[in-house]
């Protein structure tokens, strides 16, 4: 079985037989590469009918529940990882989920797409419009993203909220990194892969 | 046994009912004990070689061991979950060897209220003990000894059958591969036990019930079981659902002049109060509402869910039902929060359906489709 790219990147901050909690799972393929090469114990948050279908036909736990009706029945401490890829920008309350992920364990890997893209900032700028690109795809008024930032936006976030990032891997729509993006961010990362911990960890 | 009828080939076919005698005296979570009992049983599909694809059916307030096919040709019913149970079905009998057996003190066979007390030689009636479902679980295991079955690959039952499916994980956890909680909860709420008493007051106040010796009377309290059968049906469907299938049309009369004027979710009640009263037993139907009562499993565990699913080796998987109010989604998710807690592997899916409680007997595609998914992928080992 291969990784998607952006999961192979996550997969890789992972350590050996970690418990994993997966917020918007997907179709679960990250936590069933996991069990059979990490042997990580993983359970999977998820929305999505098929998804949670297809969560259950590879063997992966997952429990149906919408992340926007909140964590807080989570444990403390009941995770070693809580992983979200692509579903901080779909979530109501982007801060308050960050805050209960590292509750409930006291790492997260958090993954979402940069607004703050060149291309974007440049459609935005001549067009006068919404950008749509490879990395956000939908148009404004019909997407699942309604916390889009750039990492400028989520670092600062991460700041006031005394979250401690202690990596972050910028790739590029192919998940590749480049020197640009190693200067720049900001301006040529299109994903970025963030690794956080707890306030003075 | 069961011979497909060629019209349908995802029909377990024509099937019969078996009996086992077993010899007591079986020791009740009561103090009690009965001398001997009987269980009568169905079997589907056929047991492998190294006997690791058993699954047994655990059944609900109302059912009984016929879950599925047909006695006869002439049968216009097939058996109470005949939706799920068959080839190619998301119980699939290709796959599985399934049992689905009658309840100790139940009135379709197997040892209950209707029965002859022995040390009577009368029908035991109101002294039938009290069953709680680790009794019936119990029961059941011995039902699976006697079948040769060590492990079953999964048990899998709805509301009261769930109920059944937990307390195996719980008392027997190295016999037990999957554990299938339906519509179920962990216990009942006081609402819950409310609705319970009213139809057991219902059946009690009726003159014809005769503190329970109805039998040797010659009566039946149809009325008191009519009432307890509407009040229950009406907790088995949700708001919406009986909106859907009835609104407020009316059946006979005239609602201009307020005359004789019967909607149809009147007569609809009423017939199904009607055909229950005649093929139910008032005594097993309070024994079995008691049982619903009783079933607490956390209470052995301080009352802590998560200790109590520690307890178990199963893996587990509860579905709901969004319309069902009777036991609503958020005992599932409660369930499925506390077995993750355990380190259990756990699996939950909130089924959007109109239906209510009842939703987990009818042909909902999304949860037969996640049933099936969830059985398929199960791993038989002996």
């Amino acid at each position: 079985m291969t990784l998607r790219p952006d999961l192979k990147l996550i997969a890789a901050m992972v350590p050996e037989g970690a418990r994993v909690l997966d917020l918007g799972c997907g179709d679960g393929a990250l936590l069933a590469w996991l069990a059979e090469h990490r042997g990580v114990r993983g359970y999977g948050i998820e929305i999505d009918e098929d998804q949670i279908t297809r969560c259950i036909a590879r063997g992966v736990s997952v429990l149906e529940r919408d992340i926007d009706e909140g964590l807080s029945d989570f444990p403390t401490d009941g995770f070693d990882v809580v992983v979200m890829a692509e579903t901080l920008q779909a979530v109501r309350k982007p801060g308050t989920v960050l805050e209960h992920m590292l509750r409930i364990a006291p790492r997260s890997i958090v993954t979402f797409p940069n607004f703050g893209h060149w291309r974007c900032r440049l459609e935005l700028a001549s067009a006068g419009r919404m950008p749509i690109a490879r990395h956000l795809p939908h148009a404004w008024h019909d997407t699942p993203n309604i916390h889009l930032c750039t990492f400028a936006d989520f670092e600062a976030l991460c700041a006031e909220r005394s979250l401690t990032i202690y990596d972050r891997k910028v790739v590029n729509a192919n998940y590749q990194s480049t020197w640009a993006m190693n200067h720049w961010p900001n301006l040529f990362g299109t994903i970025a892969v963030y690794g956080l911990s707890r306030p003075g960890a | 046994m069961a011979q497909a009828a060629p019209s349908d080939q995802h029909s377990v076919g024509l099937v019969t009912a078996e009996s086992a005698d077993f010899s007591g005296p079986f020791p009740l979570a009561s103090g009690e004990s009965l001398p001997a009992y009987t269980l009568v049983y169905e079997c589907y599909g056929a047991l492998n070689a190294d006997r690791s694809n058993a699954l047994l059916i655990c059944h609900a307030l109302s059912g009984h061991h016929h879950a599925a096919g047909y006695y006869d040709l002439e049968d216009p019913k097939p058996g109470w979950w005949d939706t799920a149970i068959g080839p190619g079905k998301a119980i699939d009998t290709n796959r599985f060897f399934v049992v689905a057996l009658n309840n100790l003190g139940g009135c379709h066979g197997s040892t209950g209220p209707t029965s002859t007390n022995p040390a009577t030689g009368r029908p035991y009636g109101p002294d039938f003990p009290t069953v709680t479902v680790p009794d019936w679980v119990n029961a059941q295991a011995a039902l699976a000894d006697r079948l040769g079955i060590e492990r079953w690959a999964a048990v899998v039952g709805g509301s009261l059958g769930g109920m059944q499916a937990l307390q195996w994980a719980l008392s027997y956890p190295d016999r037990v591969g999957a554990t299938v909680a339906i519509a179920s909860t962990p216990r009942l709420s006081a609402q819950n036990i409310a609705f319970n008493e009213i139809a057991r007051q219902a059946i009690t106040a009726d003159p014809d019930f005769r503190e329970g010796r109805y039998l040797e009377a010659g009566v039946v309290p149809t009325a008191g079981l009519r009432l307890a059968r509407m009040l229950g049906h009406v907790t088995y469907q949700s708001d919406d659902g009986l909106r859907e299938k009835f609104g407020r049309a009316v059946r006979t009369g005239d609602l201009d002049i307020l005359q004789d004027v019967q909607f149809q979710v009147e007569s609809y009640l009423q017939y199904q109060g009607k055909s229950f009263s005649r093929r139910f037993d008032a005594n097993t139907y309070l024994l079995m509402t008691r049982a619903l009562d009783y079933f607490d499993p956390a209470r052995a565990f301080g009352d802590d869910l998560v200790a109590t699913f520690a307890a178990m080796k199963a893996k587990l998987l509860f579905i709901s039902f969004t319309t069902d109010w009777r036991f609503p989604s958020a005992r599932s998710r409660e369930m499925a929060l506390a077995a993750l807690r355990a380190g259990r592997e756990v699996s939950y899916v909130d089924v959007d359906a109109a239906q209510g409680h009842d939703a987990f007997l009818l042909p909902v595609p999304r949860y037969l489709e996640v049933l099936g998914t969830y059985l398929r992928g199960l791993e038989l080992r002996p």
